[in-house]
């Protein structure tokens, strides 16, 4: 297979699977969580290695999965003291087992082919060269096998608990009375985020892999207002991610890992500026035209109560504005039919108001006049 | 293995220990405005500025790489605060964006520079892992005088941090500038972050900060002690650290020095006075253990009430069928209570001596007292105060009790018509 290929295969199903686990870290503010449990997995590697003497995926990724879930449990743990928040209690654990990690690699495995640096990026760049051989038949490009299953696993397993999650996820209250377990179903998920994020690593590294959680999800959620529809537009921006971010790191010649990356944090701020319901380019014209809505009315509220007209100067000085503001309110009655007469002598019209006694705005007037 | 103390060795000594102390001051802000896990964002967004103030100065002397990655630090800082605002995505969601975003460019550029004619990053790598062995003193004499600058901020700046720390409207309702104060915290948490890039890196920072912070949280309720006691702990463990890796040789100092930190935290949970989980515990277990024993007491008063005479031992089976209690733990309650010499084993039976009763009738009087307290004073109907008087009885005060005594005009009887045992009733009657 053509390695370009391979490695666009394998970062979109990285990006698929981190995607979809990484949504619900983000809806259950628990992103954190994945970046503890992303480090903390080091000693779990570490020991599998030395245990199985090899570097065999399967073994590894149980390990690591395993000490993903200790890491969640001593969280909890030490939250439920009530000695520690759960902020602190992440920021006491994760860098304690990590550093357990980096002894261990450097006491013991020293000499093979296992430092800190490979689990901290990951090279996805090898993906194409190592094949997966069972009995002596050549399957193909490993990473692809690996990305592939735990893809598939992630899927079924949020498919089959879908209500689960969802319902844990926004009313942990609600789910408890109905007889399903949070705290389960909690570690269900945080399972499948410590298999993920170990599945992860050999492609994209400890760091990154974050990225791939939490970034595409928070992209979608910005776009997005209901469950399944976030999950779906997730998995399809981390996959538009990877692919986005090989090309960033093909033209730069740089890591392709650190590319993707680079390229949740492009499409992220897309989003955040773009988007149709919640960005900010929305959240600017919303506030400008209520704005200019609410000016237009405080100048039309003004010239009801004066019987002469007034000039566009003297409104301008009034209310202490700049000139294009008062233009501004000026164009829109205008255009509205709420006010005739040229700027010197401005006047309002029966249909300013009839607007006026319909939006019944008197008090507001009153208040917002200085 | 022998260390060997020579001049190096103590320059990351010290290098180590300014490092704990200034991470542990600030840490304990961070901590208790609720911002743990910031330094650990911040850490990992100075990444870029230390790239691009390479690629722009071309010098790997670490004055401009520093520099670069405060500026990165800071604005990192702003864009997490830029989305919490205005996005639906929280707080840690912004940070977990930025952290692992500002990497990603991060390594794009470090891979970049790497791959340039000429380019060699090699200097840069040290800030992803620290190389605490590498100091020179020129790096330490430069951490003694942004630490020195740090603490003097926190020193200054004492009563204003606090008060935007615990009560951050107040602060601001007298007139403080909360939001400058706030900016020039973090600004104190970047600083120290940079600091610390060179020491222990990009992903331990985060525990040079926090595990201190917490650790002398369990010690103290006061700021001030708490700060010291990081400083302490947090120094403490960079020396220790430094010191344990060096007899080892091969234990990188980074993850030692975490260690250190983190065994101190372990043992300050357990072990810390008020706070501590074991004496919460053996608080907890002696507790329990009175309350048992004041049931028992109860039980067998109870008996001799009903049948008006308390030289009348109580048998096993009686006492059992009263709350289910099983031979074996009642008879080892009874030993326990025998020691104290507040009840008699009269062959197969229980009798309370003088001193028993006098402590039987305390417990019964402040359960009869607080029943009436509750269907007088507070209105609940008199079948429905026995549970509550149940668990009060264990823990009212001797004075608590007179008072309610004083408040209901010294009464005779609770609620359901049974007499309330006064203080000396007891020695009377058994004389």
């Amino acid at each position: 297979m053509n390695p370009t290929v391979v490695i666009l295969l394998v970062g979109s199903c990285v990006a698929a699977s981190c995607a979809l686990v990484g949504a619900f870290l983000v809806l259950r503010r628990m992103a954190l969580l994945g970046d503890a449990i992303s480090h903390a997995v080091l000693p779990g590697i570490v020991i599998a290695f030395l245990w199985f003497g090899s570097r065999s995926t399967w073994p590894m990724v149980l390990g690591a999965a395993a000490t993903g879930v200790l890491t969640v449990f001593l969280i909890d743990l030490l939250t439920r003291t009530r000695r520690v928040r759960s902020d602190a209690a992440i920021g006491v654990v994760f860098p304690g087992l990590f550093a357990v990690g980096v002894i261990l690699a450097h006491r013991f495995a020293a000499n093979i082919d296992l430092d800190p640096e490979c689990v901290l990026y990951g090279e996805i760049a090898l993906a194409p060269f190592t094949d997966l051989v069972i009995f002596g038949v050549d399957l193909g490009p490993r990473a692809l096998w690996v990305s592939a299953v735990i893809l598939a696993i992630d899927l079924v397993v949020v498919l089959a608990l879908y209500k689960e999650f969802e319902l844990t996820s926004f009313d942990p209250a609600l789910a408890t009375a109905l007889g399903f377990s949070p705290v389960l179903v909690h570690y269900v998920l945080m399972s499948l985020v410590s298999v993920t994020v170990v599945g992860s690593f050999e492609a994209v590294g400890a760091i990154l892999v974050v990225a791939m959680l939490i970034v595409p999800p928070a992209t979608a959620y910005l776009l997005v207002d209901r469950l399944a529809p976030m999950l779906a537009l997730s998995v399809a921006i981390g996959v538009a991610d990877a692919c986005l971010g090989y090309g960033i790191a093909y033209h730069y010649n740089a890591s392709i890992a650190g590319g993707m990356a680079t390229a949740t944090g492009i499409v992220f701020v897309i989003a955040w500026i773009a988007s149709p319901r919640h960005g900010l380019l929305r959240q600017f014209l919303g506030h400008r035209r209520l704005r200019r809505s609410f000016d237009a009315q405080i100048v039309l509220l003004h010239l009801k109560d004066r019987t002469l007209p007034m000039s566009r100067d003297n409104l301008a000085r009034r209310f202490g504005w700049s000139h294009t503001r008062i233009d501004h309110a000026i164009a829109t009655l205008r255009t509205d039919g709420a006010v005739d007469g040229d700027d010197a002598a401005l006047r309002i019209t029966s249909v300013g108001e009839r607007a006026l006694e319909a939006a019944g705005t008197a008090p507001l007037a009153h208040e917002a006049l200085p | 293995m022998p260390i060997d103390f020579d001049a190096t060795l103590w320059i990351i000594v010290a290098g180590a220990t300014m490092l704990g102390v200034i991470g542990g001051v600030i840490g304990c802000f961070a901590l208790l405005r609720r911002q743990s896990l910031l330094g650990d964002s911040l850490a990992h967004a100075a990444l870029p500025g230390v790239c691009i103030a390479f690629v722009v100065t071309g010098s790997k002397s670490p004055v401009p790489l520093l520099a670069g990655a405060l500026v990165a630090g800071v604005l990192g800082s702003l864009l997490i605060l830029a989305v919490v605002r205005t996005t639906r995505v929280k707080e840690d969601g912004a940070m977990g964006i930025v952290l692992s975003t500002f990497f990603g460019v991060g390594i794009v550029l470090l891979t970049w520079i790497q791959n340039r004619p000429g380019g060699n990053q090699s200097g840069l790598r040290h800030f992803l892992f620290g190389q605490a062995a590498a100091l020179l003193a020129e790096d330490v004499v430069r951490m003694a005088i942004l630490g020195v600058l740090v603490l003097a901020a926190v020193v200054v700046f004492y009563k204003e941090f606090q008060l935007i720390t615990f009560d951050r409207d107040y602060a601001a309702s007298i007139g403080l500038p909360v939001r400058t104060l706030e900016i020039g915290l973090t600004t104190l948490l970047v600083l120290v972050v940079v600091v610390g890039l060179q020491t222990v890196g990009v992903v331990l920072i985060i525990a040079t900060l926090i595990t201190p912070a917490v650790a002398a949280r369990q010690w103290t309720n006061r700021l001030a002690w708490m700060l010291v006691l990081a400083a302490v702990i947090g120094g403490g463990s960079g020396a220790i650290g430094v010191l344990a890796s060096a007899a080892s040789q091969g234990i990188p100092t980074g993850p030692t020095i975490v260690l250190c930190s983190t065994a101190l935290l372990g043992a300050s949970l357990l072990f810390a006075p008020n706070r501590g989980i074991v004496q919460a515990w053996y608080g907890d277990r002696r507790l329990r253990r009175r309350i048992r024993h004041e049931n028992l007491l109860k039980d067998i008063y109870s008996f001799g009430e009903r049948r008006a005479d308390f030289a009348r031992p109580v048998s096993w089976p009686e006492l059992m069928g009263l709350r289910g209690q099983g031979r074996h733990a009642l008879g080892r309650r009874a030993r326990d209570l025998r020691r104290r010499a507040l009840v008699e084993l009269d062959g197969d039976a229980l009798r309370l001596t003088a001193a028993g009763r006098r402590a039987a009738e305390r417990v019964v009087r402040k359960h009869r007292l607080w029943e009436l307290y509750l269907t007088r004073r507070v209105d609940v109907a008199s079948d429905h105060v026995h549970r509550d008087a149940e668990a009060m009885e264990h823990v009212l005060s001797d004075e608590a009790t007179e008072r309610i005594d004083a408040l209901l005009g010294h009464p005779s009887t609770d609620p359901h018509g049974r007499p309330i045992p006064r203080p000396n009733a007891g020695d009377e009657a058994a004389r």
